[in-house]
C-alpha cells in the first residue's frame, strides 16, 4: 500500500472513530427509549434485549406530543425568518457600505451573547405580564429571534464579505436599486450561507431551554418543556426520559439530515475558494 | 409529519376547547411519583366536575422552584395551582402570595389533617395550603447484617449505638459500609439531615436575636460527630451522595443503615426496584441529647397564588386532590402502598394500608414527633425543623452545606469549616438588615 493510501484510510478510520463517538450518545438514547425502566439502568449494560414501546406509551399518555412538537417548528422557524429578515439588511450594510464604527459595532452585537439570561429574567418577565406576552407563540419568537440576531449577523456578514464588490456594482450599472441588488444578485450569491445560518438557527431555538421553560406554561410550551416533564429526581424513569428525548429530537435530526448538504456547503462556503 | 398536516388537527384541538365551555385551570406540579399518579387521575376528576378542565405542567423539583417563583413574586398569573413545599408557604403567606384557604367544605375534614404538617401550613390560624403527601426522616437498617454481628435493634437508637453499630457491620472489603448519610451540599441535600443531627446535639441555627450559632460547641460536637461517623464507616465520597444515591447504594445491599426520608419506604420495600426489601427493618431517626428536632419534618402542598383567576375552580381541585376520598381513589387503583402518605390520620387507621404498608406506624410516628415550631432545645425564634422559615435560608443554607462537605471531604478542619460558616451566615444576615 503506498503512503497516501495508507494515510486516506487512516483519515477515514479517524473521522468513523469520531463520527461513532458523537453520535454514542444519540444512539444509546435511542436504544434505551425501547427498554423496560428495569433493562434501562442494569449493569451491565445491555445492548441486545427484547424492546418495547412501553416508554413511549406512557410519554404520549402524559403529555400531548403533537402540540409540543407544533409550538416548537412554529417558534423556532417563525424566529429565524425574524431574524433572516432583520439581519439580512444590517449585514448588508455592513459588509458593503462599512463605517468605522461597523466593527465596533459587531463586537457590541456579541457582546449580549455574554450576559447570562439569568441575569434579565425578572425585567423580560414584567415586560411579557404586561404585554401580555407570557405563555404566548409570539413572545417566544420575539426572545428566540433577539437571542439568535447576533449569531445571524456575523454570520452573513462573513458570506457577504466574500461577495466582490464588483459583481454589485456591475449589477447597479445595468440599472439595479439597492432592493434588486440583494434580491437578484446577493442573496442567490450567498444561498448556501444564508441557508446553513438560518438551519444554525432553527436548531439553536430548537434546543433552547431557559427562556423555554420560564415563559411558557401549558399554551406555548415547547418541545424542550415537553423533555422537561419527564426528568425526575426521584425513581427511575431514564427509559421514559430517553424515549421523550427521541421524541423530542426526531424532527429536528430528520431536518438536520435532509439538509445536511446545505449546511457543510455553507459553513464550508468562502474556506475552498 | 408534515406542517400541513399538523395545523389542521391543532385548529381542531383548539375549536373542541371552545366547544367545552369549561373554565381551564393550569396546575403547576412536582414530577414525583405521587403527583404522576394524581395527573393520570385527571379523568375522574374531569368526569365528577365537567365545569373544569385540568391543564397541567409538570416540572422537575429544582426548574419548577425557579419557574414558580418568578411567578408568582412578578404577579404573573400563568397559574391557578402551585406545587409548594412546607419550607415556602409561611413565606409566601406572608407575603400575601397565597390565597388564604379558611372556608373549606365540612366534607374535607380538615381535622383530620396530620397536626404537624397542618401547623407547618399554617398562618396565624388559618391554612394557606393543603398538604399532598408528606415526610419525615427514620432509619433503615438490614436485619441480617444486624443479626450475624448479633446487634438488637433498640425502640429508640440513639447516635451513640449507630457509631457502635456501624463499626461493627463496616465492611469495606466486601463492599457494605456500616452507615450511609448525605453529603451532598445544598440547603435540601445535606443540610436537611445534618440540622436534625445539630437539633438532637442540642444546637440551634439562630439564638433569638436572629444570631447564627454556627459556631457553637453544640454545631461542632455534632458537625465532628458526623465528620468522623462518615470517614470511619461511611462509603467513599460520600460529598456526592444526595438522597437518590443514597437509595441507590442502600437499596443495592452497599449500607447497613441509612437515615433519611420517610418517603423512600414503600421503594424500598418494593422487591421490583430493591435488593434489600426482604432484609429491611425500620427504626426512628436516631438521637442524642435530645428528642427535639431528630427527625425532620417536609411535605409538599398544593397552593393557590393571589394572581389565579379561577381561584374557586383551583379550590375545588386542590380539596379534591387533598381529600379522603382521593387517598381512597388511588389506593383502589393504583395500590394501597402508592396512596400519598403523610397527610391524614384516616390513611394510617385504614386496615388496607396498614396491611400494605408495614412501615406505616413508624412513618406516623416520625411524623408527629416532629414539631416544626418546637424543634430546638434552646428556644428559637423560627419555624421548621430542617428548615428556617425565612428567605435568606435557601442561601444561608446551602453555603454553610458547602463548608461543611469540605469538612467532609477532608479539605479543611471541622472547626475552621463551621468559624467561616458563622462569618459568612452573620454577613448575609447582617445585610438583610436583621441586626446592625
Amino acid at each position: 500500500m503506498n503512503p497516501t493510501m495508507t494515510k486516506k484510510l487512516l483519515l477515514t478510520l479517524l473521522a468513523w472513530g469520531i463520527a461513532l463517538i458523537v453520535f454514542f450518545p444519540i444512539f444509546w438514547m435511542v436504544l434505551t427509549g425501547f427498554k423496560t425502566e428495569g433493562e434501562a439502568v442494569a449493569t451491565p449494560p445491555s445492548l441486545f434485549f427484547e424492546p418495547t414501546l412501553a416508554g413511549y406509551h406512557e410519554v404520549m399518555a402524559r403529555a400531548d406530543y403533537l402540540k409540543f412538537a407544533l409550538n416548537s417548528i412554529v417558534i423556532s422557524f417563525g424566529s429565524t425568518l425574524l431574524a433572516l429578515i432583520v439581519a439580512i439588511p444590517s449585514a448588508y450594510s455592513m459588509a458593503f457600505l462599512p463605517t468605522k464604527r461597523t466593527q465596533g459595532t459587531l463586537l457590541w452585537m456579541l457582546s449580549t451573547k455574554m450576559l447570562p439570561p439569568v441575569g434579565v429574567l425578572m425585567p423580560v418577565y414584567l415586560l411579557f405580564r404586561d404585554m401580555g406576552l407570557l405563555d404566548s407563540q409570539l413572545g417566544l419568537t420575539i426572545v428566540y429571534m433577539l437571542m439568535n440576531l447576533p449569531i445571524v449577523v456575523w454570520m452573513l456578514y462573513t458570506f457577504f464579505k466574500d461577495i466582490p464588490k464588483d459583481i454589485l456594482e456591475a449589477g447597479r450599472m445595468d440599472g439595479a436599486g439597492t432592493l434588486q441588488e440583494v434580491l437578484y444578485l446577493l442573496l442567490p450569491l450567498t444561498l448556501p450561507g444564508i441557508a446553513s445560518t438560518g438551519l444554525l438557527s432553527v436548531i439553536l431555538s430548537w434546543n433552547e431551554a431557559f427562556w423555554s421553560l420560564n415563559l411558557t406554561t401549558s399554551d406555548a410550551a415547547p418541545l424542550t418543556a415537553f423533555i422537561a416533564s419527564f426528568s425526575s429526581p426521584e425513581g427511575l424513569f431514564w427509559a421514559k426520559l430517553s424515549a421523550a428525548s427521541t421524541l423530542a429530537i426526531a424532527p429536528i435530526l430528520i431536518f438536520g439530515w435532509m439538509t445536511q448538504k446545505q449546511m457543510v456547503r455553507g459553513l464550508t462556503f468562502g474556506a475552498v475558494k | 409529519m408534515r406542517l400541513t398536516h399538523a395545523l389542521p388537527l391543532a385548529g381542531a384541538a383548539t375549536l373542541a376547547s371552545f366547544a367545552a365551555h369549561a373554565e381551564t385551570i393550569t396546575v403547576a406540579t412536582v414530577n414525583n411519583n405521587d403527583m404522576i399518579i394524581m395527573q393520570g387521575l385527571t379523568d375522574e376528576f374531569e368526569k365528577a366536575h365537567p365545569d373544569i378542565d385540568l391543564e397541567w405542567v409538570v416540572l422537575e423539583e429544582n426548574v419548577l422552584r425557579q419557574r414558580l417563583t418568578t411567578d408568582i413574586a412578578t404577579d404573573g398569573g400563568q397559574f391557578d395551582v402551585m406545587t409548594v413545599g412546607t419550607y415556602e408557604v409561611p413565606i409566601w403567606a406572608k407575603q400575601n402570595w397565597l390565597v388564604e384557604l379558611d372556608d373549606l367544605p365540612e366534607s374535607y375534614n380538615e381535622q383530620d389533617l396530620l397536626k404537624p404538617i397542618r401547623d407547618g401550613l399554617s398562618q396565624d390560624g388559618s391554612l394557606y395550603a393543603l398538604p399532598f403527601y408528606g415526610e419525615s426522616s427514620m432509619m433503615y437498617y438490614r436485619t441480617d447484617l444486624f443479626e450475624k454481628a448479633g446487634i438488637e435493634m433498640s425502640d429508640q437508637p440513639t447516635w451513640d449505638q449507630v457509631q457502635d453499630w456501624a463499626s461493627q457491620i463496616n465492611d469495606p472489603a466486601n463492599d457494605v459500609y456500616g452507615i450511609c448519610l448525605r453529603g451532598k451540599p445544598g440547603w435540601g441535600e445535606n443540610m436537611a439531615f445534618v440540622s436534625t443531627l445539630v437539633n438532637t446535639f442540642g444546637g440551634r441555627w439562630f439564638d433569638e436575636d436572629w444570631h447564627p450559632e454556627i459556631n457553637s460547641p453544640e454545631w461542632k460536637e455534632a458537625v465532628s460527630f458526623y465528620v468522623d461517623l462518615m470517614n470511619n464507616y461511611g462509603p467513599p465520597g460520600a460529598t456526592s451522595n444526595g438522597f437518590n444515591e443514597n437509595q441507590a447504594l442502600f437499596s443495592s445491599g452497599k449500607c447497613g443503615m441509612w437515615v433519611d426520608a420517610t418517603s423512600a419506604a414503600g421503594r424500598l420495600y418494593n422487591p421490583d426496584e430493591s435488593q434489600v426489601a426482604d432484609k429491611l427493618g425500620f427504626a426512628p431517626a436516631p438521637i442524642a441529647k435530645t428528642p427535639k428536632g431528630a427527625n425532620w419534618l417536609w411535605s409538599w402542598t398544593l397552593a393557590i397564588p393571589s394572581s389565579s383567576d379561577a381561584k374557586d375552580a383551583a379550590k375545588t381541585f386542590i380539596t379534591w386532590a387533598t381529600s379522603q376520598d382521593y387517598i381512597e381513589l388511588v389506593g383502589e387503583t393504583e395500590g394501597w402502598t402508592s396512596v400519598p402518605p403523610g397527610t391524614r390520620e384516616s390513611t394510617y387507621e385504614n386496615p388496607k394500608y396498614q396491611e400494605a404498608a408495614p412501615f406505616a406506624d413508624f412513618v406516623l410516628n416520625a411524623i408527629q414527633t416532629a414539631d416544626p415550631t418546637d424543634s430546638t432545645l434552646k428556644p428559637s425564634p423560627y419555624i421548621g425543623v430542617q428548615t428556617v422559615n425565612i428567605p435568606e435560608f435557601q442561601a444561608v443554607g446551602t453555603q454553610v452545606g458547602q463548608m461543611i462537605g469540605a469538612a467532609l471531604a477532608g479539605q479543611q478542619s471541622v472547626d475552621a469549616a463551621l468559624d467561616q460558616a458563622q462569618r459568612s451566615v452573620e454577613r448575609t444576615m447582617r445585610q438583610a438588615g436583621y441586626y446592625d
